[in-house]
């Protein structure tokens, strides 16, 4: 039984399709079954492994050197706290406490209702914006223990909490697993042509052919 | 903190943390724009007439001026963009472009400003190095956490593939490039240039041997590859659309241009700066009215990293150093990813130190023994010290560990009421890559300096844990 449904197979091989050699796209693939399932399952990685010419064991061997992928169910909303240096100085590690006491889990635990799971994070590059926390990979900047509890309320009732992040976001939460909200698309007539390396043998067309030029080519 | 909700402080809304300034735009030109990330804008406000510009000229051309504009990377090591490019071997095609967009270092923020706000500014520079020596595909790698920044720059290349900016014969010449758009899934190690290159060949992001993997010559698929950092891509629309010469009209001789700086911490305006290099110091930066107004209400300095989490720190007596890369590592410390971190009185150093080399102990790949043991064992005894637990012989074998990851005297700064000389930066190592020495960076800094701190932790050895006071 494979894993991905027919359209996200398509973008599988599509996304293959970018990458001069197809193991390139392991990591992307892994963020697209995360994406389908929220997180990363078994059948994944036999189909992960079967479409980049790897096997199944090196899927999760590259896999698992990664933080963001997850092999066992989460939360719908991935909630990272970071408490590295420039949040630590500013209440980052007050910020997780209410966090954790609020959802009622530690770091790494998910609520009974399978909304929220909770992780203490490391330096997110929001250091000026400190103290921050990340839902779902996005930004809530400069935040505070009321910022937390107007977004676990927005989104135990639908609502988008992005604007409260005031981080330049807006639009939909999307679930766990979901990260940019746009994809890219190569067009068939505009591609330049991605080949394998070895299928390369000379520079490319815009470079003066060897013969027209002296040293510096 | 009253004044981080005031709009009338230069703040920018639609590029949060960013502060315009008085000085010049060669970055944030687009930043007051709400639209800043669109093609439209960028066209409007002068997008891609670097591009036009360097296809008006040869390759060796554009690939000259850049070296002539002495472009130093952004990325850390601050090594000469155009000095790096001319690095790949001649006759071994083809040859790659990799974007380093995965920042990392505890304290920076600023390649995600310029991915979210501007991405046609990146993709553009991308275009210019590809175009400069030959570069036939890029990749951009994107931070895996940075949702924002991977729709931005998706959405930008659909664009720009739409409007004959990216891909097959980019504006009807010869320029066939095609630009991919790859993102990680959480590895700091993967911000070092040869683990990428093993993360986005599909592996465990762990660093190669340097020599002879050095990717120039043997970098992606074993190919000549460039790494760049984004911060350096983005400066070379500008560069080509107005010259080598104005370029280096801004900033030292020894560093021309601007920088982003992101300054973090205790101080009243937070915040990223783009600001000059060489010409401005710390002091400049800390406590200049244009940039963060001083340390909060009511506190003074106790220490300051220079450079992100991996830069040894500074204190007092080191504010009026230039942001230039001799003197700050003559002095002991380094610019790193211009990522400044103020710390004032009401830090306690040990927990400080503490949460640094958890970070590196967290995030170290675990491929060389020195950094893999060193680094956790070094966490697990600094825990031990801050939970009041600590040894007396304990901050000894914090620097004995320290010594097997990074032998001989660390780099350090001066300390002239112990007598204590600077200690240039960098570091030697017994590792492949530098992860593992900057753990001992903050150690290092924190026994020099605080010693007392420490003894204090130890020598109560109440077992009561200390919870540190962090705000006001």
């Amino acid at each position: 039984m494979a894993f991905f449904s027919s359209p996200n197979e398509r973008l599988a091989r599509e996304i293959i399709d970018r990458y001069p050699r197809p193991r390139s796209a392991l990591i992307p693939l892994l963020h697209l079954a995360q994406e389908q399932e929220g997180w990363v399952t078994r059948e994944a990685m036999v189909q992960i492994a079967d479409l980049t010419g790897s096997t199944p064991a090196e899927v999760l061997g590259t896999g698992s050197f990664y933080e963001m992928f997850k092999f066992h169910p989460v939360g719908r909303y991935m909630v990272n706290v970071c408490t590295n240096i420039s949040c630590l100085l500013l209440g980052g590690e007050e910020l997780l406490e209410h966090v954790e006491s609020t959802l009622g889990v530690r770091s790494g635990g998910t609520t009974d209702d399978g909304l929220f799971t909770v992780e203490e994070a490391e330096c997110v590059a929001a250091c000026t914006e400190a103290p921050c926390f990340m839902v779902n990979y996005r930004y809530f900047h400069r935040a505070t223990a009321e910022t937390f509890d107007a977004v676990v309320a927005d989104l135990r009732s639908g609502r988008s909490p992005l604007v409260r992040g005031n981080a330049g976001d807006r639009g939909t939460m999307p679930p766990h697993g979901s990260l940019g909200r746009v994809r890219q698309r190569i067009p068939a007539d505009r591609r330049a042509g991605i080949v394998p390396p070895e299928q390369v043998d000379g520079p490319p067309a815009w470079l003066p052919r060897p013969e027209e030029v002296g040293s510096d080519g | 903190m009253a004044d981080a909700t005031d709009a009338g402080w230069g703040y920018l809304a639609n590029a949060p943390g960013f502060v315009r300034t008085s000085g010049p735009a060669v970055l944030t030109s687009r930043f007051a724009f709400e639209d800043s990330y669109t093609l439209e804008r960028s066209l409007a406000t002068g997008g891609y007439e670097g591009l036009r510009a360097a296809l008006r000229r040869t390759p060796a051309e554009v690939h000259e001026e850049v070296r002539q504009a002495s472009l130093l990377g952004r990325g850390g090591a601050g090594f000469p963009a155009g000095v790096k490019w001319g690095f790949c071997p001649d006759g071994v095609w083809p040859r790659y472009l990799v974007v380093n967009g995965d920042e990392s270092e505890p304290g920076t923020y600023k390649d995600r400003l310029l991915m979210e706000r501007d991405p046609h500014q990146l993709i553009e520079g991308c275009l210019i190095a590809c175009y400069a020596i030959g570069l036939s595909q890029c990749f951009l790698y994107v931070r895996g956490e940075m949702a924002l920044a991977q729709e931005r720059i998706a959405a930008a290349l659909n664009e720009a593939y739409a409007a004959d900016l990216v891909g097959a014969g980019v504006l009807g010449t010869d320029l066939s490039v095609d630009i991919v758009l790859h993102w990680g899934a959480g590895a700091y190690i993967v911000g070092e240039e040869t683990a990428l290159i093993e993360s986005l060949e599909g592996n465990r992001g762990m660093p190669r041997l340097k020599p002879p993997y050095f990717p120039a010559a043997i970098g992606l698929y074993g190919r000549p590859t460039i790494v760049n950092n984004v911060e350096t891509l983005a400066n070379l629309p500008w560069i080509m659309e107005h010259g080598a010469e104005a370029y280096r009209g801004f900033g030292s001789e020894a560093s021309p241009g601007t920088r982003l700086f992101s300054l973090s911490g205790h101080v009243r305006r937070p915040g990223v700066y783009e600001v000059e290099q060489g010409v401005t110091t710390f002091r400049d930066l800390i406590y200049g009215d244009d940039f963060c107004q001083g340390i909060r209400d009511g506190h003074e300095l106790k220490m300051f990293i220079p450079g992100g989490g991996s830069a040894p720190w500074f204190f007092n007596e080191h504010l009026d150093l230039p942001l230039e890369a001799r003197p700050v590592g003559a002095a002991g410390s380094m610019l790193g990813s211009g990522a400044i971190v103020v710390m004032d009185e009401t830090t306690d150093a040990v927990k400080a130190c503490l949460r640094l080399v958890r970070f590196f102990a967290n995030e170290s790949c675990g491929k060389c023994t020195p950094c893999r043991e060193g680094t956790s064992w070094e966490e697990k005894i600094l825990q031990r010290i801050y939970d009041g637990h600590g040894r007396p012989s304990d901050i000894d074998l914090l620097l004995d560990v320290g010594d097997n990851i990074s032998p001989g005297p660390y780099p350090a700064a001066s300390f002239e009421a112990e007598g204590l000389e600077a200690v240039p930066f960098p570091p030697l190592q017994t590792t492949i890559c530098p992860l593992g020495p900057s753990a001992v960076a903050p150690i290092v800094s924190a026994i020099r300096r605080f010693r007392h701190e420490f003894e204090a932790k130890i020598t109560r050895g109440d077992g009561i844990p200390v919870r540190a006071e962090v705000s006001a």
